[in-house]
Order: structure tokens, then C-alpha cells, then sequence
């Protein structure tokens, strides 16, 4: 059914013929708490699976944002960065990260189907 | 083993998600989270447990004060009775072991310590005062603060008269039937109180106050409190390798105990009259990056001046704020910065603190 999948580091996927959109979970914002920045990268970057992508803090603490799929940065969401409570309000919908057009649809098969993950979130925040 | 507050059955009620903190279980915000619990603090009234903290009483009377004269630069000849000062246990070079609250009180002094020290204060004062006192980490205890607009009111409906009370100044009071000591003070930038009451009816005191429209906060907004009024943090901010005069809490050593003997006075005395190589400072960065403790400072032309000690999104002030120690030359207001963060140099500018201040309407509170 879903067509999104999911990163061991928290991050979702959604694919569209080339274009994958990137951001993170619901379970993430809620480890993280309120956010009050994001870093994304730069438009036209490339980024490698499993690199870092961008930097996300709440009032605790700094965390990394990874990739989960290579590719070049198409497009990247100004909003929250204007406005970084917008991913905790909306994390898997409006308060996507960034957009990269991928360079191998491959590497999406080792990552986590909706049950999949719901059921690693459970586990790994135990 | 993790110790646990009188209140830690309460805070999972009330769906904290509770860290380790100095030993105990404490709660780092409850389900609102921290940006909602500091602003809750500052338009109307927060609950916070920090029975972690040491309740540490002196029983003796002039000798006393003689004695703990030598220890903390404070005058507490002139002090009264239920008045409280803001001080340091020094060491010899006036490194701060300790912040702290000292109250005079009937029968001596009440000390209120900071949890992760307490047990080494407790080591320290013992035997500088020789044993010639009764000391005792109260452990009966719990301390409860409630800050806010709205403190005032709220906590004056389950104890009566604190309304009365100054800045600075406490009493013994009732809650119900049971002898509570409060005093007005607070670490957030707020009108406030502090309550000091007996672990078995602090769950009691605090639902009846949860009853009346306040809110619990937890340690995340505390801190996000405390940064915007300009307080530090021990073991942040300030440590064993700071003085006060450093830290820039010069205001907190007494006048008449300037010329006087207490652990690190020549320092003192020596740092008020020639200066210090650094000062702790307030500092905007101009983006919303967070810069947090251990950041480095680096002037203008690519020189490390200092460090960033605590940083965090201030709620209230809308914006990423920090402090830390800089050269002296570089602790003017509106000063140009750089800094250090994941790589990249962060503009940013020298602030007078607090970052935030709270227009008292009333005239009644001296900060």
C-alpha cells in the first residue's frame, strides 16, 4: 500500500518517478522534542547514501540529518527553516527536508517498509 | 541507585519524560514540551520539583555567623532574620565549588545548594567549621518553585500571606495544617516563590496547586528560563576554574567584606581592583543557530577569544541566545563575534544581560 520507506536513522522517503522527497519521522520529532533549527543542503550538492544531510536541534541537543538514498539536492524546504516548529507540527507531510533527484533506485531496497519501521522505532526507543 | 523526589509518582502521571539528573529521576519536560512549559512560566504560573537540591541547616547563633563569615563572602551581620542572599563557597584561588542561597533563620542559617554538589558542600563546610555546629542535609524535605505572573495568586490561595513577602525574604507559613518555610525567590526571570515542605505532603501541595491552573515544568524549560534571565548554570557557566568576579557576579560579594578573610579573598580583592583576562558575557548569534557549550569565540580577525559556556533557542526572546567567557577587551556591548559551529564561523554580537526582563508592574520586586 505505502509507498514510503523508512531509514534506521529516522528518516523517511517518498519516491516519484526519479525525485525522492526526504524528511523526518514522527517518532524522531517526538525523541527530539521542539525543534528550533534546521540546516538543509544546498541546492544542487550531491549527498551520498547514509551521509549527513542537514542538522536539526531542539531546546537539548544538536542531531544530524542523514540520507537515505544518494542523489543531487533538486530542491530543499525554506519553510522549516524559517520556521522550524513547522516539523513538529507536520513532519511526514508539509515539513518535508529536501528533494534529490536519486542516482540509483537500488539503494531504497534495504530500507524499511511502514510496519517494518513502526515496529524498529518501538524497539530501538525502549 | 538513581534516587527519586517525593513528586516522582506524580511526574509519571503527569506524563514526564523523566532523565537522570545529579543522581535523581527528574523530569525534562512534561507532554507540552519545553517551548509551551517556558512560556506557560512567563504568562502565568509554573510547578517545578527541585527537591533534588540540598536543603542544608546550620543550627547556632552569633558564632555562627562569625564562622560563616569565613567561609562565604557574604555580610551576614546585617543580614535579618528571613532574609536570603545569593553567594558562593569559594576555594582558596576563589574558584566557585558552589552557588548558592543562604538564609538566616531562627535557630541559624538554611543553605540551598546545588544537587550534583551538595554532598561535597555539605564534606567542605563541615570541616571548616570544625564541628562545632549541627549540620543537616534534609533529606525530609522536598522544595517545590513556583514562578510566574500568576505565582503570587495562585500559591497565596493555599498559603496564606506570602503575598506579603519581599524579594529575598521568606517565613514560615501553613499549608493546611503543616509547617511549610517559603521564601520569594526563583531561578527563571519571574515573580516566584520556593516551598520548602515535608516529602509527605508535597504530592498534596502539588496537585492542589495543578487544581488551581498551574502547570508542572520540567528541567528543559528551567534551563531555557534561566538563560534568558541571565543566571547561570554550575558546572556550565560557572565552576571550580571561575571566579565570581570573572563570572561577572562581582554584585554578589558583599562591600564590607571586600577587606575581609574568606577562601580566595586576596583573588577577589586583587581581580575587583586590577581587572580580569576574562568575563562571562551575553551573546546573540545573528542566525538562528544554536551555539552551544564549548563553542569557540573568535574575534574579527580569526583570533580564539573564549568560550560559549550555555546556549539554546530562548523562547520568549525569539532568538538563539548564549553565554560564555571572552577576553576582557572584547565584553562590550554590541562587540563583533564569530562562532564555531559544526565547521562554520557564526556571526554574532556581545548582549547586555538578561536577555529577557520582566516589566514589574507593581514596583515590589528588586532584581
Amino acid at each position: 500500500m505505502s509507498d514510503v520507506k523508512y531509514s534506521k536513522e529516522h528518516e523517511w522517503i517518498k519516491l516519484d518517478g526519479d525525485i525522492a522527497t526526504i524528511g523526518i519521522t514522527k517518532h524522531a520529532t517526538e525523541m527530539l522534542g521542539d525543534i528550533v533549527f534546521a540546516e538543509l543542503p544546498e541546492k544542487g550538492s550531491s549527498v551520498e547514501k547514509d551521509g549527513t544531510a542537514g542538522v536539526v536541534e531542539s531546546t537539548k541537543a544538536a542531531s544530524d540529518v542523514y540520507t537515505p538514498v544518494s542523489g543531487e539536492v533538486v530542491d530543499n524546504n525554506q519553510a522549516i527553516v524559517d520556521d522550524p516548529s513547522k516539523i513538529n507540527n507536520d513532519p511526514e507531510g508539509d515539513a518535508w527536508f529536501f528533494k534529490l533527484k536519486i542516482k540509483d533506485v537500488k539503494e531504497l531496497d534495504s530500507l524499511m517498509n511502514k510496519d517494518e519501521y513502526d515496529k524498529f522505532a518501538k524497539e530501538s526507543s525502549q | 541507585m538513581i534516587k527519586k523526589t517525593s513528586l516522582y509518582n506524580l511526574h509519571q502521571k503527569n506524563g514526564a519524560k523523566l532523565v537522570e539528573f545529579a543522581g535523581y529521576h527528574m523530569p525534562i519536560q512534561y507532554k507540552d514540551g519545553i517551548i509551551q512549559e517556558h512560556k506557560f512560566t512567563r504568562s502565568n504560573c509554573g510547578i517545578f520539583d527541585v527537591s533534588h537540591m540540598g536543603q542544608l541547616f546550620i543550627n547556632g547563633q552569633e558564632n555562627l555567623t562569625k564562622d560563616l563569615e569565613n567561609i562565604f563572602p557574604v555580610d551576614l551581620k546585617n543580614l535579618n532574620i528571613n532574609q536570603s542572599k545569593y553567594s558562593f563557597l569559594m576555594n582558596d584561588n576563589a574558584g566557585i565549588h558552589d552557588d548558592l542561597i543562604i538564609t538566616k533563620i531562627n535557630d541559624g542559617y538554611l543553605i540551598i545548594l546545588n544537587a550534583a554538589c551538595k554532598d561535597g558542600d555539605f564534606k567542605i563546610i563541615k570541616e571548616k567549621l570544625k564541628n562545632k555546629y549541627d549540620l543537616k542535609l534534609d533529606d525530609n524535605l522536598s522544595l517545590i518553585a513556583i514562578q510566574g505572573p500568576e505565582a503570587k495568586i495562585i500559591l497565596n490561595k493555599c498559603i496564606s500571606g506570602i503575598d506579603k513577602l519581599k524579594f529575598m525574604n521568606g517565613g514560615k507559613f501553613k499549608f493546611k495544617n503543616y509547617e511549610v518555610f517559603v521564601t520569594r525567590s526563583g531561578y527563571t526571570g519571574e515573580d516566584g516563590f520556593e516551598v520548602s515542605i515535608e516529602n509527605k505532603f508535597a504530592e498534596l501541595f502539588v496537585e492542589e496547586l495543578l487544581k488551581l491552573g498551574a502547570k508542572l515544568i520540567g528541567l528543559g524549560a528551567r534551563d531555557t528560563l534561566r538563560l534568558e534571565a541571565g543566571l547561570c548554570l554550575y558546572g556550565n557557566d560557572i565552576d571550580v576554574d571561575t571566579t565570581p568576579i570573572e563570572a561577572n557576579l562581582k554584585w554578589a560579594i558583599s562591600k564590607n567584606r571586600i577587606d575581609t578573610n574568606y577562601p580566595g579573598s586576596k583573588i577577589i580583592k586583587d581581580q575587583i581592583q586590577s581587572g580580569v583576562n576574562k568575563i562571562r558575557v551575553g551573546i546573540k548569534p545573528e542566525t538562528r543557530v544554536i551555539a552551544r557549550g564549548n563553542t569557540k569565540i573568535f574575534n574579527q580577525d580569526n583570533k580564539e577569544i573564549g568560550k560559549i559556556t550555555s546556549g539554546t533557542f530562548g523562547p520568549s526572546v525569539d532568538h538563539s541566545i548564549a553565554m560564555g567567557y571572552v577576553e576582557n577587551n572584547y565584553a562590550n556591548s554590541n562587540t563583533k563575534l564569530f562562532l564555531e559551529v559544526r565547521g562554520k564561523k557564526i556571526a554574532a554580537n556581545i548582549c547586555n544581560l538578561p536577555f529577557y526582563k520582566k516589566n514589574y508592574v507593581k514596583g515590589e520586586i528588586n532584581v
